[in-house]
């Protein structure tokens, strides 16, 4: 049972890994758009953000799995729903860490900037040696927060039929008609959310040589 | 008195060295400068230039002009009307400004040490002096490092190289930005307000600090609120209210004899 558990766990990490590789850098864009003084662009992103983070995830999701075959009459396959979901996943986090970046790169002080112009540093020197650096200690709390809530979403995929370790508890506990398998799916998602904690401690731990 | 030589950089320091139509060529000279936020003009008219190795004081009330003058010389803010340039450099002709090319040969020119010192908190001291000089002067590293921890030496920040600017005093690191600034190798370095933020014992370090500075013919320009100071290490100071320059000359006039009604009520507002 707990094997079975593991392999559907796998499948929930593959999510989540999936979902940071392309929402973490994607954030970012959607953050430097949201923050343009081009006003149709920082329109554009700031509705994008709206959407993402004012309608569920699960919706965005199933939006996302049947926009092609309503709107184009693609053929839906076991894999369509796979790749809808990590897409879904994705760009909704990144309206999440696009909202977490921004207010970290504009926690920075105005003297910040104008010290680095003043010294000659070119708009990317400034951001990449400066400001930046800042920022990752500034939103640690932020983006923790944000990864443990991934760890415990990505049991959403089951609801569009992606066989994670939730799904898997749900049809244990169905045929063994005992609630243990939701316990130890629980235990996992602790587990490895302590891991997240432990990991993000040594990261803030790492960045505490200054205070500003 | 004035040859073309003395007007090189690290001339001999003229005790008059209000610059005169022949002498030495100024260091940044700014014609007809105007300035507004919104509605309100904050700087009329405003004409100045510092000569090589000449130390300016810049002193009046608070909103009267001297930060936003500051801001306008070190591109900071930009001016809506005259000529700024630095030496070769046309800055700004008519209130229009250069391409980024000429901008960036200008910012080359000065230095500037802010109020707050605005050094980079992530960075150690010694990188705060020498990453500029390395990343975008392009620099030799160890060249730069070896600078740097002399400028920090004669800053008295010797074996504070490896310490984060929080770990600092307020005047440590007041002198760790005068050291950033100078690293860059800058014609003039401006000063706005730059002990204001400190006790008088940090304030008496940073004063010290700048002393030896003019003492080594370095042009400078500070805005400061410490009149003794002011009257002791400014070749010419300037007094400003409302957006204009209401009274200049040595420091003993306009200080200790002013000509100015303004002038003179602000000075007998404060301590000396």
């Amino acid at each position: 049972m707990t094997g079975m558990l593991a392999e559907g766990f796998l499948v929930s990490l593959q999510i989540f890994a999936l979902t940071l590789v392309g929402s973490l850098p994607l954030g970012m864009l959607v953050a430097f758009a949201r923050m343009s003084r081009f006003g149709p662009l920082a329109l554009l992103a700031r509705l994008y953000i709206s959407i993402m983070r004012g309608t569920p995830l699960m919706l965005q999701m199933f939006a996302i799995y049947f926009v092609p075959y309503y709107v184009f009459g693609i053929r839906l396959t076991t894999d369509s729903k796979w790749y809808a979901t990590i897409l879904a996943f994705i760009i909704n986090y990144a309206a999440y860490f696009a909202e977490i970046y921004r207010s970290g790169i504009q926690s920075i002080p105005r003297g910040q900037h104008e010290a680095a112009e003043v010294l000659g540093y070119s708009k990317a020197q400034t951001f990449f040696r400066i400001v930046l650096p800042q920022v990752v200690k500034r939103i640690m709390p932020a983006m923790t927060n944000e990864v443990i809530t991934l760890v415990k979403d990505t049991s959403l995929a089951f609801s569009i039929g992606v066989i994670e370790m939730f799904t898997v508890a749900k049809q244990l506990v169905a045929s063994q008609v005992s609630m243990l398998p939701f316990a130890i799916a629980a235990a996992f998602y602790w587990v490895f959310n302590l891991l997240v904690d432990f990991v993000a401690g040594r990261i803030e731990r790492k960045l505490s040589y200054y205070h500003d | 008195m004035t040859s073309a030589a003395s007007a090189k950089k690290g001339a001999e320091k003229n005790a008059e060295n209000s610059v005169e139509k022949n002498g030495p060529a100024p260091v940044v000279s700014l014609e007809h400068a105007r300035k507004s936020f919104g509605d309100v003009e904050v700087l009329h008219d405003i004409s100045l230039s510092v000569a090589p190795g000449e130390v300016v004081a810049i002193i009046g009330p608070s909103g009267g002009g001297k930060s936003t003058l500051l801001r306008c010389l070190t591109l900071l803010e930009r001016l809506d009307g005259g000529d700024l340039s630095y030496e070769d450099v046309a800055v700004a002709r008519g209130g229009t400004y250069g391409d980024k090319n000429v901008l960036a040969q200008a910012r080359a020119r000065f230095g500037l040490v802010f109020q707050n010192y605005n050094l980079f908190p992530h960075f150690s001291v010694l990188r705060n002096v020498m990453d500029a000089p390395v990343c975008v002067q392009r620099r030799d590293r160890s060249e730069a490092e070896a600078e740097a921890r002399a400028l920090l030496a004669k800053m008295g920040l010797a074996g504070s190289e490896d310490k984060v600017p929080c770990q600092l005093s307020g005047g440590q690191q007041q002198r760790a930005s005068i050291a950033r600034a100078l690293a860059l190798h800058p014609d003039i370095v401006y000063f706005d307000e730059p002990t204001s933020a400190l006790d008088p014992e940090l304030t008496a370090e940073v004063l010290r600090v700048i002393k030896r500075l003019a003492a080594e013919n370095m042009t400078l320009v500070i805005v400061t609120h410490e009149m003794g100071f002011a009257r002791e290490v400014a070749d010419r100071v300037i007094f400003m209210d409302g957006g204009v320059i209401v009274e200049e000359g040595p420091a003993e006039q306009v200080i200790d004899h002013p000509r100015e009604a303004r002038t003179r009520a602000f000075l007998s507002q404060r301590e000396r």
